[in-house]
């Protein structure tokens, strides 16, 4: 119990440790022990700002998806290059929506930002009631495709990361 | 220098500008707002990607020391190039901004 | 090698600078003018990155991170204030 008070949140403080420790560009002892100290006092005196802390069940998983999101990058890269290069007569852009079954705040903002950077979507809108994300395609052969690869291949591991926070 | 590290950082500045080229590209020629959206957010996040690899590479074999913190650039533009393209987008559909003819499915009204 | 790639480099991001900017003098709308200006500044880090590179100098680092900070922060106040009309409300 007294860890959790002292460390609400152990990711958000390793990132605070490893940002520092970037942001000197010095892997000395004392950067080590400066980068601890603000990563303790950061979330402790930030502590009251935040409604619902994420909570982050499979940190290991977490960086696996992170690992697969940055190789998706490129391959979506090259393909937007490409479409870009194309002629743009032959491209075919369709609004889609998503249905989302995901509830925790940082997991919508995590599962948006990814859309948007990779495979030629573009996350444009949530609706009011957080249940459903519009989503912009550059060129969409087949909607219910598309929306089956994300709900599959990022929402799923999204869901595992973050299960259940609210009950 | 050793020459195939020189060659190494040539490789990522080349591949760094060129995406940044075709962010601009892409930016520049396709038909409307939502389509321009796609060259940017991405293309141009990886050209920054690619110039920050040199630099890295470059600064690590010039004296041996292991210099990181470029990659706080790159971090930094990877959060933030989806929620500046997220706000865009949400500015644009309330302004209505006109669709090319070939989209398919509309915006909802919210 | 390099005496030759990084001007190279910088002139292939000059061309991008140059059709941003035509985007950003034409853009029909002004979320196009926007995100000309998002671009603009996302190439003006490339641009300063290989500078720091062509000088062999770190400091270049701590004005492109700079720029990211103030870029993104002015992007997200002029959206959102074509959102609102008002940028604190």
């Amino acid at each position: 119990m007294s860890t959790r008070r002292w460390l609400p949140q152990p990711m958000l403080s390793l990132l605070l440790l490893v940002v520092w420790l970037l942001l000197m560009n010095n892997f000395g002892l004392g950067h080590w022990l400066l980068g601890a100290l603000l990563g303790v006092l950061i979330p402790l005196v930030t502590q009251v700002f935040w409604d619902h802390p994420p909570r982050i069940h499979k940190p290991v998983k977490l960086c696996l998806f992170f690992l697969r999101v940055l190789g998706d990058i490129v391959t979506a890269n090259l393909e937007v290059a490409k479409l870009i290069l194309g002629s743009p007569d032959k491209l075919q852009p369709a609004f889609f929506e998503v249905p989302m079954l995901l509830e925790d705040e940082l997991a919508l903002t995590m599962l948006a930002s990814v859309i948007s950077l990779t495979p030629g979507t573009v996350s444009a809108d949530l609706s009011d009631d957080r249940k459903t994300l519009l989503v912009h395609g550059l060129n969409v052969v087949d909607e219910a495709a598309a929306v089956a690869e994300i709900k599959q291949r990022y929402e799923a591991p999204l869901l595992e990361v973050f299960t259940c926070s609210s009950t | 220098m050793n020459f195939w590290i020189e060659a190494l950082i040539a490789l990522f500045l080349l591949l760094g500008s060129l995406f940044a080229l075709i962010g601009a590209i892409g930016l520049y020629r396709l038909p409307d707002f939502f389509m321009r959206l796609h060259g940017p957010t991405k293309a141009t996040t990886l050209g920054v990607g690619g110039m920050v690899i040199a630099s890295l590479i470059y600064f690590g074999a010039g004296d041996g020391t292991l210099s990181l913190h470029e990659l706080l650039i790159a971090l930094f533009l990877f959060i933030t190039a989806p929620v500046s393209a997220h706000m865009l987008a949400k500015a644009a559909l309330q302004q209505k901004l006109r669709l090319s003819e070939r989209t398919r499915g509309r915006p909802w009204e919210q | 090698m390099l005496v030759y790639v990084i001007p190279l480099c910088s002139m292939i991001i000059g061309l991008a600078l140059v059709l941003t900017l035509a985007r950003l003098i034409k853009g029909p709308d002004m979320p196009d003018r926007i995100l000309a200006l998002d671009t603009l500044y996302i190439n003006a880090i490339a641009l300063l990155v290989l500078l720091g590179i062509w000088l062999g100098s770190d400091l270049y680092f701590e004005a492109a991170l700079l720029i990211a900070v103030m870029g993104f922060v002015g992007t997200v106040a002029v959206a959102k204030y074509l959102l609102r009309g008002d940028i604190i409300e």
